[in-house]
Protein backbone atom coordinates (compact mmCIF):
# COMPACT_ATOMS: atom_id res chain seq x y z
CA UNK A 1 0.00 0.00 0.00
CA UNK A 2 1.22 3.44 -1.03
CA UNK A 3 1.98 5.39 2.07
CA UNK A 4 -0.22 8.65 3.00
CA UNK A 5 2.50 10.70 2.85
CA UNK A 6 3.82 9.54 -0.50
CA UNK A 7 0.54 10.19 -2.00
CA UNK A 8 0.01 13.63 -0.53
CA UNK A 9 3.03 14.70 -1.49
CA UNK A 10 2.65 13.61 -4.99
CA UNK A 11 -1.19 15.63 -4.75
CA UNK A 12 0.94 18.66 -3.34
CA UNK A 13 3.64 18.26 -5.98
CA UNK A 14 0.42 17.89 -9.02
CA UNK A 15 -0.82 20.88 -7.58
CA UNK A 16 1.80 23.24 -7.84
CA UNK A 17 2.62 22.21 -10.96
CA UNK A 18 -1.02 22.94 -11.75
CA UNK A 19 -0.09 26.73 -10.73
CA UNK A 20 3.12 26.61 -12.02
CA UNK A 21 2.20 25.79 -15.47
CA UNK A 22 -0.97 28.44 -15.69
CA UNK A 23 1.27 31.04 -14.48
CA UNK A 24 3.70 30.63 -17.23
CA UNK A 25 1.28 29.57 -19.95
CA UNK A 26 -1.91 31.72 -19.07
CA UNK A 27 -3.32 29.82 -22.11
CA UNK A 28 -3.48 26.52 -19.96
CA UNK A 29 -5.57 28.06 -17.00
CA UNK A 30 -8.99 26.85 -19.66
CA UNK A 31 -7.20 23.71 -20.28
CA UNK A 32 -6.13 22.82 -16.80
CA UNK A 33 -9.87 24.08 -15.17
CA UNK A 34 -11.45 21.68 -17.50
CA UNK A 35 -9.13 19.00 -16.61
CA UNK A 36 -10.21 18.91 -12.96
CA UNK A 37 -13.44 19.69 -13.37
CA UNK A 38 -13.54 16.07 -15.60
CA UNK A 39 -11.54 14.81 -13.21
CA UNK A 40 -13.71 15.22 -10.20
CA UNK A 41 -16.14 13.48 -12.59
CA UNK A 42 -13.93 10.71 -13.23
CA UNK A 43 -13.44 10.27 -9.51
CA UNK A 44 -17.32 9.18 -9.65
CA UNK A 45 -16.44 6.31 -12.05
CA UNK A 46 -13.61 5.03 -10.01
CA UNK A 47 -15.99 4.23 -7.00
CA UNK A 48 -18.32 2.32 -9.58
CA UNK A 49 -15.12 0.71 -11.28
CA UNK A 50 -14.05 -0.79 -7.51
CA UNK A 51 -17.04 -2.62 -7.88
CA UNK A 52 -16.16 -4.13 -11.23
CA UNK A 53 -18.62 -1.52 -12.84
CA UNK A 54 -18.21 0.67 -16.06
CA UNK A 55 -21.11 3.14 -16.64
CA UNK A 56 -21.35 4.53 -20.63
CA UNK A 57 -23.72 7.33 -19.29
CA UNK A 58 -21.87 8.81 -16.94
CA UNK A 59 -21.35 12.49 -18.67
CA UNK A 60 -25.28 12.58 -18.31
CA UNK A 61 -24.62 13.75 -14.37
CA UNK A 62 -21.80 16.17 -15.13
CA UNK A 63 -24.85 17.51 -17.90
CA UNK A 64 -26.80 17.78 -15.49
CA UNK A 65 -24.35 20.23 -13.29
CA UNK A 66 -23.78 22.16 -16.28
CA UNK A 67 -27.12 22.98 -17.29
CA UNK A 68 -28.13 23.60 -13.18
CA UNK A 69 -25.91 26.66 -13.73
CA UNK A 70 -26.89 27.89 -16.89
CA UNK A 71 -30.78 27.53 -15.95
CA UNK A 72 -29.79 29.26 -12.40
CA UNK A 73 -26.87 31.83 -13.71
CA UNK A 74 -29.47 34.73 -14.28
CA UNK A 75 -31.05 34.41 -11.03
CA UNK A 76 -28.02 33.48 -9.00
CA UNK A 77 -25.05 34.22 -10.41
CA UNK A 78 -23.43 33.30 -7.75
CA UNK A 79 -20.60 30.44 -7.95
CA UNK A 80 -20.94 29.26 -4.32
CA UNK A 81 -24.69 28.50 -4.61
CA UNK A 82 -24.83 27.25 -8.19
CA UNK A 83 -22.08 24.39 -7.40
CA UNK A 84 -24.07 23.10 -4.36
CA UNK A 85 -27.27 23.35 -6.06
CA UNK A 86 -25.74 21.87 -9.34
CA UNK A 87 -24.14 18.48 -6.88
CA UNK A 88 -27.26 18.12 -5.39
CA UNK A 89 -29.73 17.98 -8.68
CA UNK A 90 -26.82 15.51 -9.56
CA UNK A 91 -26.92 13.94 -6.69
CA UNK A 92 -30.73 13.67 -7.05
CA UNK A 93 -31.08 12.37 -10.50
CA UNK A 94 -28.03 9.92 -9.45
CA UNK A 95 -30.54 8.64 -6.89
CA UNK A 96 -33.82 8.21 -9.12
CA UNK A 97 -31.76 6.60 -11.89
CA UNK A 98 -29.47 4.44 -9.14
CA UNK A 99 -32.47 3.02 -7.62
CA UNK A 100 -33.10 1.21 -10.92
CA UNK A 101 -29.75 0.37 -12.18
CA UNK A 102 -28.00 -1.14 -9.16
CA UNK A 103 -30.29 -3.84 -9.68
CA UNK A 104 -27.90 -5.14 -13.05
CA UNK A 105 -24.37 -5.98 -12.87
CA UNK A 106 -21.66 -5.98 -15.85
CA UNK A 107 -22.59 -5.20 -19.03
CA UNK A 108 -26.53 -4.34 -18.42
CA UNK A 109 -24.98 -1.78 -15.93
CA UNK A 110 -23.38 0.23 -18.69
CA UNK A 111 -25.47 -0.32 -20.86
CA UNK A 112 -28.15 0.72 -18.97
CA UNK A 113 -26.59 3.86 -17.90
CA UNK A 114 -25.96 4.37 -21.87
CA UNK A 115 -29.58 4.18 -22.68
CA UNK A 116 -30.67 6.84 -19.81
CA UNK A 117 -28.07 9.01 -20.45
CA UNK A 118 -29.34 9.00 -24.43
CA UNK A 119 -32.91 9.88 -23.25
CA UNK A 120 -31.06 12.71 -21.31
CA UNK A 121 -29.32 13.51 -24.53
CA UNK A 122 -32.30 13.83 -26.72
CA UNK A 123 -34.45 15.59 -24.01
CA UNK A 124 -31.75 18.48 -23.72
CA UNK A 125 -31.63 18.47 -27.87
CA UNK A 126 -35.18 18.58 -28.42
CA UNK A 127 -36.74 20.60 -25.71
CA UNK A 128 -35.91 23.83 -27.48
CA UNK A 129 -37.62 26.38 -25.80
CA UNK A 130 -36.38 25.30 -22.55
CA UNK A 131 -32.50 24.27 -23.75
CA UNK A 132 -32.37 26.32 -27.00
CA UNK A 133 -31.33 22.44 -28.50
CA UNK A 134 -27.88 22.07 -29.78
CA UNK A 135 -27.55 26.32 -29.28
CA UNK A 136 -27.27 25.62 -26.35
CA UNK A 137 -27.25 28.27 -23.46
CA UNK A 138 -24.26 31.23 -22.99
CA UNK A 139 -23.29 31.69 -19.31
CA UNK A 140 -22.82 34.55 -18.16
CA UNK A 141 -19.17 34.57 -15.11
CA UNK A 142 -21.02 34.51 -12.31
CA UNK A 143 -20.01 36.22 -9.08
CA UNK A 144 -17.56 34.54 -6.53
CA UNK A 145 -17.96 34.99 -3.32
CA UNK A 146 -20.01 38.14 -4.04
CA UNK A 147 -17.23 39.71 -6.27
CA UNK A 148 -17.50 40.23 -9.77
CA UNK A 149 -14.36 39.72 -11.42
CA UNK A 150 -13.17 40.73 -14.37
CA UNK A 151 -12.45 37.86 -16.82
CA UNK A 152 -8.76 37.61 -16.36
CA UNK A 153 -8.93 37.11 -12.69
CA UNK A 154 -12.17 35.14 -13.43
CA UNK A 155 -10.24 32.60 -14.64
CA UNK A 156 -7.62 31.96 -11.79
CA UNK A 157 -10.37 32.03 -9.41
CA UNK A 158 -12.20 29.09 -11.69
CA UNK A 159 -8.64 27.60 -11.15
CA UNK A 160 -8.28 27.75 -7.70
CA UNK A 161 -11.81 26.61 -7.49
CA UNK A 162 -11.48 24.04 -9.32
CA UNK A 163 -8.32 22.35 -7.78
CA UNK A 164 -9.38 23.02 -4.18
CA UNK A 165 -12.71 20.92 -5.30
CA UNK A 166 -10.16 18.55 -6.75
CA UNK A 167 -8.23 17.99 -3.66
CA UNK A 168 -11.23 17.90 -1.51
CA UNK A 169 -12.93 15.41 -3.16
CA UNK A 170 -9.46 13.24 -3.62
CA UNK A 171 -9.18 13.03 0.05
CA UNK A 172 -12.55 12.33 0.42
CA UNK A 173 -12.81 9.70 -2.07
CA UNK A 174 -9.36 8.24 -0.69
CA UNK A 175 -11.33 8.08 3.26
CA UNK A 176 -14.62 6.28 1.42
CA UNK A 177 -12.51 3.85 -0.43
CA UNK A 178 -10.92 2.83 3.16
CA UNK A 179 -14.11 2.73 4.73
CA UNK A 180 -16.34 -0.06 4.96
CA UNK A 181 -18.46 1.19 2.49
CA UNK A 182 -15.42 1.34 0.13
CA UNK A 183 -14.10 -1.79 0.95
CA UNK A 184 -17.83 -3.43 0.27
CA UNK A 185 -17.88 -2.25 -2.91
CA UNK A 186 -15.01 -3.80 -4.18
CA UNK A 187 -16.79 -6.81 -2.35
CA UNK A 188 -19.55 -7.14 -4.72
CA UNK A 189 -16.69 -7.61 -7.59
CA UNK A 190 -15.41 -10.17 -6.15
CA UNK A 191 -18.28 -12.14 -3.88
CA UNK A 192 -21.20 -10.19 -3.82
CA UNK A 193 -23.45 -13.59 -1.73
CA UNK A 194 -20.97 -12.87 1.00
CA UNK A 195 -21.84 -9.48 1.65
CA UNK A 196 -25.64 -10.26 1.94
CA UNK A 197 -24.85 -13.06 4.16
CA UNK A 198 -23.08 -10.77 6.42
CA UNK A 199 -26.94 -8.51 6.87
CA UNK A 200 -25.31 -5.85 3.99
CA UNK A 201 -27.47 -5.41 0.87
CA UNK A 202 -25.00 -5.25 -1.75
CA UNK A 203 -27.38 -3.01 -3.60
CA UNK A 204 -27.50 -0.34 -0.95
CA UNK A 205 -23.55 -0.35 -1.08
CA UNK A 206 -23.22 0.31 -4.91
CA UNK A 207 -26.54 2.84 -3.98
CA UNK A 208 -24.11 5.25 -2.04
CA UNK A 209 -21.31 4.88 -4.30
CA UNK A 210 -23.97 6.06 -7.31
CA UNK A 211 -25.23 8.52 -5.96
CA UNK A 212 -21.98 10.02 -4.87
CA UNK A 213 -20.38 9.39 -8.09
CA UNK A 214 -23.43 11.32 -9.39
CA UNK A 215 -23.10 14.67 -6.84
CA UNK A 216 -19.21 14.68 -8.17
CA UNK A 217 -20.38 14.57 -11.59
CA UNK A 218 -22.59 17.10 -10.53
CA UNK A 219 -19.65 19.57 -9.37
CA UNK A 220 -17.74 18.70 -12.16
CA UNK A 221 -20.49 20.02 -14.66
CA UNK A 222 -20.94 23.07 -13.01
CA UNK A 223 -17.04 24.08 -12.89
CA UNK A 224 -17.41 23.00 -16.83
CA UNK A 225 -20.40 25.27 -17.24
CA UNK A 226 -19.30 28.14 -15.73
CA UNK A 227 -15.68 28.04 -17.37
CA UNK A 228 -16.47 27.42 -20.83
CA UNK A 229 -19.43 29.30 -20.36
CA UNK A 230 -21.56 27.46 -23.11
CA UNK A 231 -23.47 24.45 -22.64
CA UNK A 232 -24.57 21.87 -25.05
CA UNK A 233 -26.62 18.58 -25.31
CA UNK A 234 -23.23 17.21 -26.14
CA UNK A 235 -21.99 17.25 -22.73
CA UNK A 236 -24.25 14.60 -21.86
CA UNK A 237 -23.55 12.34 -25.49
CA UNK A 238 -22.48 9.26 -25.51
CA UNK A 239 -19.01 10.26 -26.85
CA UNK A 240 -18.69 12.39 -23.27
CA UNK A 241 -19.43 9.38 -21.28
CA UNK A 242 -16.93 7.23 -22.64
CA UNK A 243 -14.31 9.68 -22.74
CA UNK A 244 -14.69 9.81 -18.99
CA UNK A 245 -14.57 6.11 -19.11
CA UNK A 246 -11.08 6.76 -20.93
CA UNK A 247 -9.69 8.87 -18.90
CA UNK A 248 -10.40 6.47 -15.84
CA UNK A 249 -8.34 4.32 -17.92
CA UNK A 250 -5.50 6.17 -18.64
CA UNK A 251 -4.79 7.45 -15.11
CA UNK A 252 -5.90 4.37 -13.38
CA UNK A 253 -8.30 3.24 -10.81
CA UNK A 254 -5.90 2.39 -7.89
CA UNK A 255 -5.72 5.43 -6.00
CA UNK A 256 -8.04 8.68 -5.82
CA UNK A 257 -5.14 10.14 -7.71
CA UNK A 258 -5.16 8.46 -11.06
CA UNK A 259 -8.36 10.67 -12.30
CA UNK A 260 -6.79 13.91 -12.21
CA UNK A 261 -3.40 12.48 -13.97
CA UNK A 262 -5.58 11.26 -16.56
CA UNK A 263 -7.79 14.10 -16.96
CA UNK A 264 -4.32 16.45 -17.53
CA UNK A 265 -2.83 13.64 -19.85
CA UNK A 266 -5.75 13.40 -21.86
CA UNK A 267 -6.57 17.15 -22.13
CA UNK A 268 -2.71 17.96 -22.64
CA UNK A 269 -2.88 15.20 -25.60
CA UNK A 270 -6.06 15.96 -27.07
CA UNK A 271 -5.06 19.68 -27.27
CA UNK A 272 -1.25 19.42 -29.03
CA UNK A 273 -2.43 16.65 -30.86
CA UNK A 274 -5.11 18.57 -32.24
CA UNK A 275 -3.24 21.69 -32.81
CA UNK A 276 -0.47 19.55 -34.64
CA UNK A 277 -2.76 16.62 -36.71
CA UNK A 278 -5.83 17.96 -36.79
CA UNK A 279 -7.12 15.43 -38.56
CA UNK A 280 -5.67 12.01 -37.01
CA UNK A 281 -6.21 13.67 -33.17
CA UNK A 282 -8.77 10.66 -32.18
CA UNK A 283 -6.05 7.89 -33.51
CA UNK A 284 -3.21 9.01 -31.47
CA UNK A 285 -5.99 9.32 -28.65
CA UNK A 286 -6.86 5.55 -29.28
CA UNK A 287 -3.22 4.60 -29.78
CA UNK A 288 -2.96 6.40 -26.31
CA UNK A 289 -4.95 4.43 -24.71
CA UNK A 290 -4.08 1.33 -26.64
CA UNK A 291 -0.72 1.13 -25.13
CA UNK A 292 -1.59 2.07 -21.63
CA UNK A 293 -4.11 -0.79 -21.62
CA UNK A 294 -1.58 -3.30 -23.10
CA UNK A 295 1.83 -2.21 -21.50
CA UNK A 296 0.54 0.06 -18.05
CA UNK A 297 -2.48 -1.29 -16.87
CA UNK A 298 -2.33 0.42 -14.22
CA UNK A 299 -2.70 3.11 -15.85
CA UNK A 300 -0.61 6.86 -14.94
CA UNK A 301 -0.73 6.36 -11.49
CA UNK A 302 0.10 2.69 -11.68
CA UNK A 303 3.33 3.82 -13.51
CA UNK A 304 4.43 6.31 -10.96
CA UNK A 305 3.55 3.80 -8.27
CA UNK A 306 5.76 1.40 -9.59
CA UNK A 307 8.85 4.31 -10.65
CA UNK A 308 8.12 5.00 -6.88
CA UNK A 309 8.41 1.03 -5.75
CA UNK A 310 6.00 1.69 -2.99
CA UNK A 311 2.73 1.10 -4.56
CA UNK A 312 0.87 -1.89 -5.77
CA UNK A 313 -1.18 -0.65 -8.82
CA UNK A 314 -5.01 -2.48 -8.78
CA UNK A 315 -4.83 -2.75 -4.76
CA UNK A 316 -7.31 -0.35 -3.07
CA UNK A 317 -4.93 2.71 -1.72
CA UNK B 1 -39.79 -20.70 25.86
CA UNK B 2 -39.89 -24.05 23.78
CA UNK B 3 -36.22 -25.89 23.70
CA UNK B 4 -36.56 -25.50 19.83
CA UNK B 5 -34.57 -22.65 18.50
CA UNK B 6 -35.44 -23.39 15.08
CA UNK B 7 -38.41 -25.43 13.37
CA UNK B 8 -38.85 -26.68 10.14
CA UNK B 9 -41.85 -28.48 9.39
CA UNK B 10 -42.80 -30.14 6.37
CA UNK B 11 -39.85 -28.42 3.56
CA UNK B 12 -39.74 -29.64 -0.09
CA UNK B 13 -38.01 -28.07 -2.61
CA UNK B 14 -37.88 -30.13 -6.46
CA UNK B 15 -34.99 -29.10 -9.01
CA UNK B 16 -37.17 -30.24 -11.81
CA UNK B 17 -37.53 -33.61 -11.11
CA UNK B 18 -34.78 -33.95 -7.96
CA UNK B 19 -36.21 -33.46 -4.61
CA UNK B 20 -33.85 -32.09 -2.72
CA UNK B 21 -36.29 -31.66 0.21
CA UNK B 22 -39.40 -34.09 0.23
CA UNK B 23 -40.83 -33.46 3.66
CA UNK B 24 -37.97 -32.16 6.16
CA UNK B 25 -38.88 -31.47 9.95
CA UNK B 26 -36.47 -30.50 11.95
CA UNK B 27 -36.03 -28.85 15.45
CA UNK B 28 -32.83 -27.49 15.97
CA UNK B 29 -32.85 -27.23 19.76
CA UNK B 30 -31.04 -24.66 21.84
CA UNK B 31 -27.25 -25.00 22.81
CA UNK B 32 -27.18 -28.23 20.49
CA UNK B 33 -24.15 -29.68 17.97
CA UNK B 34 -26.37 -31.21 15.58
CA UNK B 35 -24.78 -32.90 12.70
CA UNK B 36 -26.21 -33.68 9.37
CA UNK B 37 -24.31 -36.72 7.42
CA UNK B 38 -26.27 -38.02 3.95
CA UNK B 39 -24.56 -39.23 0.90
CA UNK B 40 -23.79 -36.34 -1.95
CA UNK B 41 -27.05 -35.19 -3.27
CA UNK B 42 -29.07 -35.81 -0.40
CA UNK B 43 -30.44 -32.50 -0.20
CA UNK B 44 -27.83 -31.37 3.16
CA UNK B 45 -27.03 -28.19 1.47
CA UNK B 46 -30.24 -27.45 -0.08
CA UNK B 47 -31.35 -27.59 3.74
CA UNK B 48 -29.07 -24.79 4.64
CA UNK B 49 -29.98 -23.01 1.68
CA UNK B 50 -33.28 -22.88 2.24
CA UNK B 51 -32.62 -21.94 5.92
CA UNK B 52 -31.00 -18.96 5.33
CA UNK B 53 -32.97 -17.12 2.35
CA UNK B 54 -30.83 -18.70 -0.62
CA UNK B 55 -33.55 -21.07 -1.44
CA UNK B 56 -37.47 -20.49 -1.08
CA UNK B 57 -38.63 -23.85 -0.05
CA UNK B 58 -42.27 -24.80 -2.67
CA UNK B 59 -44.08 -25.72 0.81
CA UNK B 60 -43.52 -25.84 4.53
CA UNK B 61 -42.50 -23.83 7.06
CA UNK B 62 -39.25 -22.25 9.11
CA UNK B 63 -39.36 -20.93 12.48
CA UNK B 64 -36.59 -19.15 14.43
CA UNK B 65 -37.29 -18.07 17.94
CA UNK B 66 -40.71 -19.14 17.27
CA UNK B 67 -40.86 -16.64 14.20
CA UNK B 68 -41.22 -17.12 10.40
CA UNK B 69 -38.18 -16.61 8.44
CA UNK B 70 -39.42 -17.55 5.16
CA UNK B 71 -39.74 -15.35 2.67
CA UNK B 72 -36.89 -13.44 4.24
CA UNK B 73 -33.64 -12.08 2.37
CA UNK B 74 -30.56 -13.63 3.69
CA UNK B 75 -29.37 -10.73 4.97
CA UNK B 76 -32.50 -10.30 7.10
CA UNK B 77 -32.42 -13.64 8.50
CA UNK B 78 -28.32 -12.62 9.04
CA UNK B 79 -29.13 -10.06 11.10
CA UNK B 80 -31.70 -12.26 12.84
CA UNK B 81 -28.83 -14.57 14.17
CA UNK B 82 -28.15 -17.00 11.96
CA UNK B 83 -25.02 -17.49 10.16
CA UNK B 84 -23.68 -19.66 7.58
CA UNK B 85 -20.01 -20.73 6.23
CA UNK B 86 -20.21 -22.44 2.72
CA UNK B 87 -19.17 -25.91 1.50
CA UNK B 88 -17.25 -23.19 -1.20
CA UNK B 89 -15.29 -20.80 0.44
CA UNK B 90 -17.30 -17.33 -0.06
CA UNK B 91 -14.02 -14.95 0.43
CA UNK B 92 -13.79 -11.51 -1.15
CA UNK B 93 -10.32 -12.55 -3.02
CA UNK B 94 -8.65 -9.67 -3.37
CA UNK B 95 -8.80 -9.10 0.22
CA UNK B 96 -6.28 -9.58 2.47
CA UNK B 97 -7.78 -12.44 5.36
CA UNK B 98 -7.74 -9.58 7.93
CA UNK B 99 -9.60 -7.40 5.90
CA UNK B 100 -12.28 -10.32 5.25
CA UNK B 101 -12.71 -10.75 8.52
CA UNK B 102 -12.83 -7.09 9.77
CA UNK B 103 -15.38 -6.05 7.12
CA UNK B 104 -17.40 -8.82 8.71
CA UNK B 105 -16.93 -6.97 12.02
CA UNK B 106 -18.11 -3.66 10.62
CA UNK B 107 -21.44 -5.25 9.54
CA UNK B 108 -21.99 -6.21 12.00
CA UNK B 109 -22.06 -2.85 13.47
CA UNK B 110 -23.52 -1.58 10.63
CA UNK B 111 -20.76 -0.59 7.32
CA UNK B 112 -22.66 2.76 6.79
CA UNK B 113 -19.81 4.98 8.53
CA UNK B 114 -17.92 5.86 4.96
CA UNK B 115 -15.18 8.21 6.57
CA UNK B 116 -14.05 5.35 9.16
CA UNK B 117 -10.98 3.38 7.75
CA UNK B 118 -12.10 -0.59 7.67
CA UNK B 119 -8.60 -1.31 9.43
CA UNK B 120 -9.27 1.56 12.34
CA UNK B 121 -8.00 -0.14 15.86
CA UNK B 122 -11.32 -1.61 17.45
CA UNK B 123 -12.25 -3.68 14.30
CA UNK B 124 -8.62 -4.47 13.28
CA UNK B 125 -8.11 -5.42 16.82
CA UNK B 126 -11.22 -7.27 16.91
CA UNK B 127 -10.54 -9.60 13.34
CA UNK B 128 -6.60 -9.88 14.32
CA UNK B 129 -8.23 -11.72 17.63
CA UNK B 130 -11.07 -13.65 15.47
CA UNK B 131 -8.55 -14.84 13.35
CA UNK B 132 -6.25 -16.09 16.31
CA UNK B 133 -8.56 -18.24 17.66
CA UNK B 134 -9.16 -20.34 14.28
CA UNK B 135 -5.25 -19.93 14.24
CA UNK B 136 -4.82 -17.86 11.38
CA UNK B 137 -3.51 -15.12 12.81
CA UNK B 138 0.10 -16.05 10.55
CA UNK B 139 -1.93 -15.59 7.60
CA UNK B 140 -4.00 -12.07 8.26
CA UNK B 141 -1.89 -9.99 5.60
CA UNK B 142 -2.21 -12.59 2.93
CA UNK B 143 -4.68 -12.32 0.01
CA UNK B 144 -7.45 -14.40 0.17
CA UNK B 145 -7.16 -15.72 -3.00
CA UNK B 146 -3.37 -17.68 -2.39
CA UNK B 147 -4.75 -19.60 0.71
CA UNK B 148 -4.84 -23.54 0.54
CA UNK B 149 -8.10 -25.23 0.50
CA UNK B 150 -8.33 -25.56 4.60
CA UNK B 151 -7.36 -22.26 5.46
CA UNK B 152 -9.98 -20.99 2.76
CA UNK B 153 -12.46 -22.82 4.96
CA UNK B 154 -11.74 -21.53 8.33
CA UNK B 155 -11.51 -18.01 7.22
CA UNK B 156 -14.83 -18.71 5.71
CA UNK B 157 -15.75 -20.09 9.31
CA UNK B 158 -14.29 -16.96 11.13
CA UNK B 159 -16.46 -14.57 8.99
CA UNK B 160 -19.84 -16.30 10.20
CA UNK B 161 -18.37 -16.07 13.34
CA UNK B 162 -17.29 -12.41 13.17
CA UNK B 163 -21.24 -11.55 13.39
CA UNK B 164 -21.93 -13.26 16.62
CA UNK B 165 -24.87 -16.03 15.50
CA UNK B 166 -27.05 -17.26 17.69
CA UNK B 167 -27.22 -20.33 15.26
CA UNK B 168 -24.46 -21.47 13.08
CA UNK B 169 -24.80 -23.21 10.09
CA UNK B 170 -21.90 -24.98 8.88
CA UNK B 171 -21.26 -26.80 5.41
CA UNK B 172 -18.59 -29.51 5.62
CA UNK B 173 -16.42 -27.44 7.60
CA UNK B 174 -13.62 -29.87 7.70
CA UNK B 175 -13.45 -30.75 4.31
CA UNK B 176 -10.07 -29.39 2.54
CA UNK B 177 -8.33 -29.08 6.01
CA UNK B 178 -5.53 -31.65 6.24
CA UNK B 179 -6.23 -35.02 7.96
CA UNK B 180 -3.44 -34.48 11.05
CA UNK B 181 -4.61 -30.97 11.36
CA UNK B 182 -8.49 -31.86 11.29
CA UNK B 183 -9.06 -32.52 14.98
CA UNK B 184 -7.23 -29.84 16.51
CA UNK B 185 -9.35 -27.10 14.38
CA UNK B 186 -12.50 -28.56 15.01
CA UNK B 187 -11.81 -28.72 19.00
CA UNK B 188 -10.80 -25.10 18.51
CA UNK B 189 -13.91 -24.49 16.74
CA UNK B 190 -16.10 -26.26 18.66
CA UNK B 191 -14.28 -24.35 21.90
CA UNK B 192 -14.99 -21.03 20.29
CA UNK B 193 -18.67 -21.95 19.56
CA UNK B 194 -19.70 -23.29 23.14
CA UNK B 195 -17.80 -20.86 25.04
CA UNK B 196 -19.87 -17.70 23.19
CA UNK B 197 -22.95 -20.50 23.26
CA UNK B 198 -23.76 -20.50 19.98
CA UNK B 199 -26.28 -23.36 18.47
CA UNK B 200 -24.21 -25.13 15.66
CA UNK B 201 -25.87 -27.04 12.49
CA UNK B 202 -23.15 -28.42 10.82
CA UNK B 203 -22.80 -30.82 7.78
CA UNK B 204 -20.24 -33.23 7.97
CA UNK B 205 -18.83 -36.26 5.82
CA UNK B 206 -15.87 -37.49 8.88
CA UNK B 207 -18.12 -40.01 11.13
CA UNK B 208 -15.15 -39.55 13.71
CA UNK B 209 -16.05 -35.26 13.98
CA UNK B 210 -19.37 -36.33 14.41
CA UNK B 211 -19.44 -39.10 16.78
CA UNK B 212 -16.44 -37.09 19.15
CA UNK B 213 -18.60 -33.53 18.60
CA UNK B 214 -22.28 -33.78 17.65
CA UNK B 215 -24.64 -33.73 20.26
CA UNK B 216 -27.02 -35.08 17.81
CA UNK B 217 -27.16 -36.80 13.89
CA UNK B 218 -29.85 -36.21 11.13
CA UNK B 219 -28.97 -38.38 8.31
CA UNK B 220 -30.35 -37.14 5.56
CA UNK B 221 -31.31 -39.38 2.12
CA UNK B 222 -33.04 -38.27 -0.77
CA UNK B 223 -34.62 -35.17 0.62
CA UNK B 224 -35.47 -36.79 3.39
CA UNK B 225 -34.49 -37.06 7.22
CA UNK B 226 -34.35 -41.23 7.81
CA UNK B 227 -32.52 -40.89 11.09
CA UNK B 228 -32.14 -38.21 14.33
CA UNK B 229 -31.08 -38.92 17.36
CA UNK B 230 -27.63 -39.74 19.58
CA UNK B 231 -24.47 -39.92 17.49
CA UNK B 232 -23.92 -43.16 19.74
CA UNK B 233 -27.72 -44.56 18.86
CA UNK B 234 -27.44 -43.64 15.13
CA UNK B 235 -24.43 -44.49 13.86
CA UNK B 236 -24.74 -48.01 15.12
CA UNK B 237 -28.34 -48.23 13.14
CA UNK B 238 -27.18 -51.59 10.80
CA UNK B 239 -29.51 -49.35 8.12
CA UNK B 240 -28.27 -46.43 8.63
CA UNK B 241 -24.60 -47.87 8.42
CA UNK B 242 -25.53 -49.87 5.47
CA UNK B 243 -26.75 -46.61 3.22
CA UNK B 244 -25.18 -43.59 4.29
CA UNK B 245 -22.17 -44.50 6.39
CA UNK B 246 -20.70 -47.08 3.70
CA UNK B 247 -21.39 -44.78 1.13
CA UNK B 248 -19.80 -42.03 2.97
CA UNK B 249 -16.45 -44.01 3.30
CA UNK B 250 -16.37 -44.20 -0.38
CA UNK B 251 -17.34 -40.81 -0.89
N1 LIG C 1 -29.88 -24.62 -7.34
C1 LIG C 1 -30.07 -25.88 -7.80
N2 LIG C 1 -30.55 -26.09 -9.04
C2 LIG C 1 -30.76 -27.34 -9.50
N3 LIG C 1 -30.51 -28.44 -8.80
C3 LIG C 1 -30.02 -28.30 -7.56
C4 LIG C 1 -29.77 -27.01 -6.99
N4 LIG C 1 -29.28 -27.16 -5.74
C5 LIG C 1 -29.23 -28.50 -5.53
N5 LIG C 1 -29.68 -29.18 -6.62
C6 LIG C 1 -29.80 -30.62 -6.70
O1 LIG C 1 -30.49 -31.04 -5.55
C7 LIG C 1 -29.90 -32.24 -5.03
C8 LIG C 1 -29.44 -32.02 -3.61
O2 LIG C 1 -28.32 -31.14 -3.66
P1 LIG C 1 -27.52 -30.66 -2.37
O3 LIG C 1 -26.47 -29.75 -2.83
O4 LIG C 1 -28.48 -30.17 -1.37
O5 LIG C 1 -26.89 -32.03 -1.88
P2 LIG C 1 -25.86 -32.28 -0.70
O6 LIG C 1 -26.49 -33.26 0.21
O7 LIG C 1 -25.40 -31.02 -0.12
O8 LIG C 1 -24.68 -33.01 -1.48
P3 LIG C 1 -23.08 -32.91 -1.27
O9 LIG C 1 -22.72 -33.85 -0.20
O10 LIG C 1 -22.55 -33.34 -2.60
O11 LIG C 1 -22.77 -31.50 -0.97
C9 LIG C 1 -28.77 -32.62 -5.99
O12 LIG C 1 -29.28 -33.56 -6.91
C10 LIG C 1 -28.46 -31.31 -6.68
O13 LIG C 1 -27.98 -31.56 -7.98
MG1 LIG D 1 -23.64 -30.01 -0.01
Amino acid sequence: MMRRGAEASIALLGAAGVLAAAWAAPWLKFVLTIALAKGIAVLGILLLLRAGQVTFGHAVYLAAGAYTVAFLAPSAGEAFLLLPVAALVSGLLGLVVGLFVVRYRDIFFGMLNLAISMVFYSLLEKLYSLTRGTDGIRVEPPRIAGFSLALEDYVWAMLILALVLAVGFGVLVRAYLASPMGQALAGIKTRETRLEFMGVSARRVLLAAYVLSALMGGVGGAIVGMTTRHVTPLLAYWTSSGELVFIAILGGAGAALGPFLGAVGYELVRVYAAASFAEAWQAILGAVLLLVILFAPGGLWGMISGLLGRGRPGRPA
Amino acid sequence: MSGALLEARGLRLAFGGVRAADGIDLDVLRGEFLAIIGPNGAGKTTFLNMTTGYLRPQAGTIAYEGESILGLAPRAIVRRGIGRSFQLPQLFTEHTVLENAALAVAAREGIWSPLTPLLRRRWREEAMEILARFGLAALAATRADALNEGARKLADIAMAVALNPRLLLMDEPTSGVAAAEKMAIVETLVRVLRESGVTAVFVEHDMEVVERFADRVAVWSQGRIVALGPPGQVLADPAVQREVIGIERHA
